[in-house]
């Protein structure tokens, strides 16, 4: 897939040493906390912590997580309601914390964010991006954010204007950049195509 | 002889012209008939009279106006000026460059005295005299880089330095060619020029980045950049795309002349004292096609220029709905004669 250099590179989640593991998933992410258990010792579990965001997935992965018997677990609608939690999480951590993010573009830099602040080095966090490549834009002209974005062109939720998706994407902003499509003709409107999948 | 400010304007009716001694100064970014990206950067050090380098920061007749039309962006998007919290001792160090290249390059207009940490800034033209402690926020009405660069024309990006790569740290940008500071704050060099089309693969910000970490206090540098801009329009910014887009359409053969703008960007690099930040002024010049064809050689070789340039470039800088228009009528301009090396006017 060509990429621009903005956008982050994910890669596969693997068991780190370290005294406790945080390991936070949304719809299919679930099933590479699934493999990694598969490499991890015996007792990575019993120091582990998941937050599961189950989404469009229903409740197909819950039960083999929690067969994995971490010492907490976690389920929830959303980022939003998730985050408070990983906020707590985050504050009361130790040193020896190790972060695992799995799922959407829009989950792994969301939770990367909240990481950030909170003092973790971006590099010692653990990323894999598996399901939908639906992205969480923001539109340049009123600053709203608009999730779970699969077209190209898309509405921008808050301001209405047709927005071209494009590549460039802000960590710190965990998002795509949206910009008026027709600006300069408002009179042409692109016909939109599901392409983020 | 002070600067005969021009009182004009760079929105509505769009009152904004250039002097013909400013046309002179112009700083012309082709020194031959084509164009294609370079690294091309130089020491930034003072040129000759009555050019854009006379001064390392240079004041011109529309600094007035400028500084008023910026005033305008910020009161509608306070977001065009953003420094993050590590970056407010870098905001005195640009202060300080700023104020006393100033005072030093332009005694009629503003001065610059220093009692320990008591500064007294006058600024004659924008009608400011203040004093304040410098290092104490409290005492300035803004913080140290929204306070001077509301004082200062062009663009004003400030880069921490750290990992061996360069961070949009802070930044003043209301005359951007698109580009969002709120988006892109917190980059990093390669970061924040990923949309740029064709120079990552030519290894250009590469070198670039090698060059600019090594820039040492003192020894400032430059180069010019380049696009077009309809209407003189400083605020050309993603954020207001779809208010300003809608002008690329309106160039027809009998407006070029008055509507079409070369716009130069003027960007320098000066490493900072304290901070060991980087700061980036991009300075904007906008010269009308009536303008710039009252100097032959300009004519004859923007025309060539323009009309032989890449695609990719063209569609990037946003020209591919005026380019064919604005190439017809500066043709009438080009009388095909050769032109001479080098960016002067002759």
């Amino acid at each position: 897939m060509k990429t621009i250099l903005s956008r982050p590179v994910y890669g596969t989640l693997s068991p780190q040493a370290g005294k406790s593991h945080l390991l936070i998933a949304d719809a299919e992410g679930a099933s590479a906390i699934l493999d990694l258990a598969k490499k991890a010792p015996e007792d990575f579990f019993a120091n582990a912590h998941i937050m599961f965001i189950p989404g469009r997935t229903g409740d197909s992965f819950q039960a083999s997580l929690k067969a994995l018997k971490p010492a907490q677990y976690y389920e929830g609608p959303s980022v939003a309601a998730a985050m408070p939690r990983l906020t707590w999480t985050l504050a009361n951590a130790h040193m020896g914390l190790r972060m695992y993010l799995a799922g959407t573009e829009g989950l792994i830099g969301q939770m990367m964010q909240a990481a950030i602040e909170a003092g973790v080095d971006p590099a010692s966090i653990q990323t894999e991006h598996r399901g939908s490549w639906a992205r969480r834009i923001q539109c340049v002209h009123c600053k709203g954010i608009t999730e779970n974005v699969t077209t190209q062109p898309a509405t921008c939720s808050h301001c209405g204007l047709l927005l071209l998706v494009r590549d460039h994407y802000s960590k710190r902003l965990a998002a795509f950049q949206g910009v008026c499509i027709n600006a300069e003709d408002p009179t042409e409107v692109p016909q939109k195509e599901e392409i983020f999948r | 002889m002070g600067i005969n400010f021009r009182k004009e304007t760079f929105r509505d009716d769009f009152t904004f012209r250039n002097s013909p001694e400013n046309i002179r100064r112009f700083p012309f970014p082709y020194h031959e008939d084509a164009y294609m990206y370079s690294v091309n950067i130089e020491p930034h050090v003072p040129g000759p009279k009555n050019s854009v380098f006379e001064h390392l920061v240079d004041v011109d007749e529309h600094y007035v106006s400028e500084m008023q039309d910026r005033a305008m962006v910020l009161a509608e998007d306070p977001l065009r000026c953003q420094s993050l919290p590590h970056m407010t001792l870098a905001g005195w160090d640009l202060l300080e460059l700023l104020m006393t290249e100033k005072a030093a390059s332009y005694p009629e207009h503003f001065s610059l005295t220093r009692e320990g940490d008591r500064w007294h800034w006058i600024n004659r033209p924008l009608g400011i005299d203040d004093t304040f402690t410098f290092g104490d926020v409290s005492t300035l009405p803004y913080g140290p880089m929204e306070y001077i660069t509301r004082q200062s024309q062009g663009d004003f990006a400030i880069l921490d330095q750290r990992d061996n790569n360069l961070w949009m740290d802070a930044g003043m940008i209301t005359t951007q060619a698109d580009w969002s500071l709120d988006f892109d704050i917190g980059m990093n060099f390669f970061e924040w020029h990923a949309p740029v089309p064709l120079a990552h693969e030519m290894g250009v910000f590469t070198r670039a980045l090698k060059y600019l970490t090594n820039i040492q206090q003192g020894k400032p540098a430059r180069r010019l950049n380049w696009t077009m801009t309809i209407n003189p329009r400083l605020d050309t910014s993603p954020e207001n795309f779809h208010k300003w887009g809608g002008d690329r359409l309106t160039v027809t053969p009998e407006n070029v002349g008055q509507k079409v703008h070369l716009r130069v960007e003027l960007q320098s690099f000066w490493r900072l004292p304290r901070s060991n930040a980087l700061v980036f002024p991009i300075r904007c010049y906008l010269l009308k096609m009536d303008e710039l064809v009252t100097v032959p050689k300009w004519a004859r070789r923007f025309h060539r220029v323009l009309r032989d340039l890449p695609v990719e470039l063209a569609e990037y800088k946003g020209l591919t709905r005026y380019r064919q228009t604005t190439v017809e009528w500066l043709s009438k301009h080009d009388d095909g004669a050769p032109t001479s090396p080098g960016f002067s006017p002759d």
